[in-house]
């Protein structure tokens, strides 16, 4: 094995709940890894299937869809 | 941090004399970073969390206090001798201010509400509840604490003493309450019994199944929307249900807490926990009675502001309005009903001064780039060191400064404050800017405060973009410096990337129809009528029937005694004779279309169709009694429901006079498994009823067959009445048949009473079922206002605590009984609250339309999936608009309704 895996992680995070939750996970100081990106969306109504895949093809290990 | 010292003058001009207590933070500087009370060497006792943790000197209140500044206490070092001002020392924004001021303040105001709230009863004034003598004896409020993930114990359900996880808990209802001891009330507090359930069903969540919880009850009074529902599932789940008042709670030689009882079959049990909540009711707060006797509002015997059934939020005190629980023990969904009800009092008593004091904000003229390339200015804030300090901020800036079309990149200790405000005002026109990002905090906080700033250099709002730095980077990855400075250069380049693509957009104003149609001519529907006529909106009043009134043609009395008939009468005739109010009887509706300020509706009266245009809607269309088809009802003559007992106190039906022994049986067809729910009136209506039986003919004997008797709040003393006069309350086994039999010409009413526990019969010449209240069986009116309904088939509102009288559709608002099963006063309290809806959604005559670049994201969209009708556009009646003003209108800005 040469390097630990490091996923990319994108995450569309609704901006009436998810993307404020973690707003409020840093409030609280919660630690948690820093190879995320949130995008905020103002519903997870708003994402389009094609914005997961084109994250993938843009080379993210993982899209997470919260809302 | 303020309170009245007194109040002068009356109704329509009040001059109040206010006293501010100072803060020693000036709120426009403190940032609410945290690094003062890290700092501060005095820790306190902390109120909020029931004094089981301790707080520093300067605070908040709570996490999500408002507004979320700090304070500092008379317990600070320097206060008392004269040094420290560590907080000073720490403080990043320069807040801290110890030469800060009472201030007195003079307010001029056309009415007043008073909110005061209540206090909660004090367990250790009665020492049966054992409480201070064991630290696992708590309050509920106390166990609250102990369940928040924000409390003492950071949500990890452990008992006070030893912080062992408790195995049993049992809770005690009515402590405090329904209790005529000195220091009790003799009331019934409302809220305690749905509270015990719930705290017992997530004790069970926390502990994962593995705890034990008991609650020892008089009558489980679960009788709120969906309550009961609640109550069955918490017996589904497990938890116990004890009827016995607790004699003693003893600790116990191994540790815990033994509960001496009495059990069903008169036993007397010792059952040991480790731990006890004691349900504490509402108790009078002093400051609240203070206030109270400053405003010279006048009191009912425990202390409550004294309000009618009629008129449920004013006082006696004109000009003077109340709301919560200062004027009854009720719950949140009832207080803030109560709010929006006295706040759309004060809109119909001030209607003529509406918008008087109100100024139109002047902002320079916008910039026309439509077309120019991007000039991106980036502006990285350090927040102090809230983001300086876990991330290298000059790399960021430095990094930003290659990326394409950034002709600018700064950083600023606190990008919020005003000097920087101006300063990037300034650098927008220095350097030609038309694009800005700011990379800080979160732009749910503060993207409005930015868009200010950009829109106060002539740039268009919509051309700006928040990187959220601090809250979800440097505060969450504070021990790696190197990843988190890569993330925030991550975030900036996102930023960027889209700013660039990002369009100038307007906000569309449309016109708003101001007036509101009202669907049910009941109680609730003429109340809001009425209001909404008084605040000047022209409002039509439609009712299926051929006359007003509703449900309430058929009631006697409210349980406060006022008569239904006259105050029906005089609400009926102010619909009638005022101008503003378009009745139409025998009307039903047949379509709807558009959307919040533009409904067009369809009515049908007498075969003839007419288009209603109206901005808002208000249901209320109530619902009725149950007929039931059991106990001999339909068969037997001396076999009535609830209302039809009224209708013979209001003929003045001399028959009553000849009844000899009266049984009512409660909960006929409710809180059965077809209908699963508690209509919440019928026990207060019986016990009344009973009363007025009795007071007609005080030989009479009268039982009263029940479950569990609910004359919540202040009812409980007609209960308490009732039983004083001699009325008989048969609590029967509900586990065991209930027979109502005819033998030759007798009627026989066969149950097992619960104390007795044996069989009881009684030959009554009048029965009187308590059915539940029933929603229509169709309800067109819920598809056509593409509104939701329960199971049981009442309303669904947008949040059961929150918005109890609002849709989550906009401009189309819930009241009375179609909501749910509710008493007259409380009817009227919605009623009146769904007419301050109309103002909430109106405040002018135009609105404006926010928010379009957050959902298109800069990415072109068309019209053609929009379905609405939108009318009235004053600006631009394009396809963007219309679509957006679906969306807006409708969904609460989500976006769904941008294809592309």
């Amino acid at each position: 094995m040469a390097e630990e895996f490091n996923p990319k992680i994108i995450a569309f995070a609704c901006n009436w709940c998810a993307y404020s939750a973690a707003d409020l996970a840093g409030v609280s100081r919660l630690q948690y890894p820093p190879n995320i990106r949130i995008i905020r969306v103002m519903c997870s109504g708003r994402i389009n299937p094609n914005f997961i895949l084109e994250a993938f093809n843009l080379g993210a290990d993982g899209v997470l869809v919260a809302g | 941090m303020s309170e009245v010292q007194n109040i002068a003058g009356e109704q329509g001009n009040f001059e109040i004399k206010v006293l501010q207590h100072p803060r020693y933070v000036d709120m426009d500087k403190c940032i609410a970073c945290g690094l003062c009370a890290e700092k501060c060497p005095k820790k306190v006792i902390n109120e909020f969390d029931a004094g089981l943790a301790k707080r520093k000197s300067i605070y908040v209140k709570y996490e999500q206090a408002v507004p979320l500044k700090y304070a500092i206490d008379e317990n600070c070092i320097y206060f008392k001798k004269g040094k420290c001002k560590a907080c000073e020392k720490f403080c990043p924004s320069g807040a801290i201010n110890f030469e800060d001021q009472p201030k007195e303040l003079t307010i001029n105001a056309g009415a007043v509400l008073i909110a005061p709230g209540c206090a909660v009863y004090d367990p250790g004034l009665y020492d049966t509840y054992g409480y201070k003598k064991s630290p696992d004896i708590v309050t509920s409020l106390e166990f609250e604490r102990i369940l928040a993930a924000t409390g003492p114990f950071g949500g990890h359900l452990v008992r006070p003493s030893d912080h062992k996880e408790p195995e049993k808990i049992a809770w005690i209802q009515c402590v405090g309450s329904r209790d005529m001891h000195p220091g009790s009330q003799p009331y019934c507090s409302g809220v305690c019994c749905t509270y015990a359930i719930k705290e017992a069903i997530i004790a069970k969540e926390h502990q994962k199944g593995k705890l034990d919880t008991a609650i020892f009850y008089i009558d489980i009074r679960t009788h709120g929307k969906d309550f009961e529902r609640y109550y069955n599932r918490a017996q589904e789940a497990g938890v116990r249900f004890l009827k016995s008042k607790i004699s003693s709670i003893l600790p116990s030689d191994t540790g815990n807490l033994r509960i001496g009882y009495t059990d069903k079959a008169g036993m007397r049990v010792e059952e040991e926990f480790d731990m006890v909540v004691l349900s504490v009711g509402f108790a009078v707060s002093h400051k609240a009675l203070d206030l109270a006797q400053k405003l010279g509002v006048e009191m009912d015997q425990y202390q409550h502001a004294l309000t009618s059934s009629f008129n449920p939020v004013r006082t006696t005190k004109p000009g003077i309005f109340v709301c919560g629980t200062f004027e009854s023990p009720k719950d949140i969904p009832q207080s803030v009903i109560e709010s929006s009800a006295s706040a759309a009092e004060i809109e119909g008593l001030l209607a003529e001064s509406r918008g008087s004091m109100t100024r139109t904000k002047e902002t320079p003229e916008e910039l026309d780039v439509k077309g120019d390339p991007p000039r991106i200015g980036v502006f990285v804030c350090n927040c102090g060191t809230n983001i300086g300090g876990f991330l290298d901020v000059p790399d960021v800036v430095e990094y930003a400064k290659t990326l394409p079309s950034v002709v600018f990149a700064e950083d600023n200790l606190f990008s919020c404050s005003q000097d920087t405000q101006e300063k990037i005002t300034q650098v927008i026109k220095e350097q030609n800017l038309n694009r800005v990002v700011v990379a800080a905090c979160t732009p749910r906080t503060h993207e409005p405060l930015f868009q200010e700033t950009v829109l106060n250099a002539g740039i268009n709002k919509y051309l700006f973009e928040m990187a959220n730095i601090r809250n979800q980077c440097s505060w969450v990855h504070s021990s790696e410096r190197g990843a988190a400075t890569e993330k925030a250069k991550d975030l900036v380049r996102m930023a960027v990337a889209k700013v660039s693509l990002l369009q100038p957009l307007s906000d569309p104003e449309i016109e708003m129809n101001q007036s509101a149609l009202v669907i049910g001519g009941g109680l609730a529907g003429i109340t809001t009528a009425n209001n909404l006529a008084q605040q000047g909106y022209v409002t039509h009043l439609i009712e299926k029937s051929d006359v007003l009134g509703g449900q309430a043609l058929n009631l006697y009395e409210t349980w406060q005694g006022e008569d239904v008939q006259k105050k029906l009468a005089a609400l009926i005739k102010g619909a009638e004779s005022d101008k503003n109010i378009n009745i139409l009887t025998n009307t039903q509706i047949k379509e709807v279309s558009g959307f919040v300020g533009n409904f067009q509706t369809t009515v049908e009266t007498a075969g003839k169709e007419q288009v209603i245009e109206h901005g808002v809607a208000i249901i209320a269309t109530g619902a009725q009694e149950f007929k039931p088809d059991q106990y001999l009802y339909g068969e037997d003559p001396r076999v009535l429901t609830g209302l039809e007992l009224d209708r013979k106190f209001i003929d003045d039906n001399l028959s009553l006079n000849e009844i000899h022994t009266a049984v009512f049986i409660q909960c006929v067809g409710s809180r059965i498994k077809e209908r699963p729910y508690c209509s919440k009136v019928c026990c207060t209506h019986s016990v009344k009823n009973a009363l007025k039986l009795k007071e007609l003919k005080p030989a009479m004997d009268v039982f009263i067959i029940y479950r569990d008797m609910r004359t919540y709040g202040l009812r409980e003393d007609l209960y308490r009445e009732a039983r004083a006069k001699g009325i008989a309350f048969i609590h029967y086994d509900f586990d065991k048949e209930l027979a109502v039999s005819k033998n030759q010409n007798d009627i026989n009413v066969k149950c097992t009473s619960y104390v007795l526990q044996r069989e009881v019969e009684i030959r009554p010449d009048l029965l009187v079922l308590a059915t539940p209240i029933v929603p229509p069986q169709e309800n067109p009116v819920a598809s056509l206002f593409k509104v939701p309904v329960n199971e049981d088939g009442f309303f669904v509102e947008a949040h059961v605590k929150l918005q109890p009288i609002d849709f989550a559709t906009k401009g189309v608002f819930v009241c009375g009984l179609a909501h749910s099963p509710k008493p007259v006063d409380e009817a009227i309290a919605q009623g009146l609250g769904a007419g301050l809806g109309q103002c909430y959604c109106f405040q002018n005559q135009s609105t404006v339309l926010q928010g379009l670049s957050e959902m298109h994201g800069g990415l072109p969209v068309s019209s053609h999936q929009f379905s609405g009708r939108p009318r009235h556009l004053r600006s631009k009646p394009g396809g963007l608009h219309r679509l957006w003003l679906m969306c807006s209108s409708l969904s609460h800005r989500c976006g769904r309704c941008f294809p592309l």
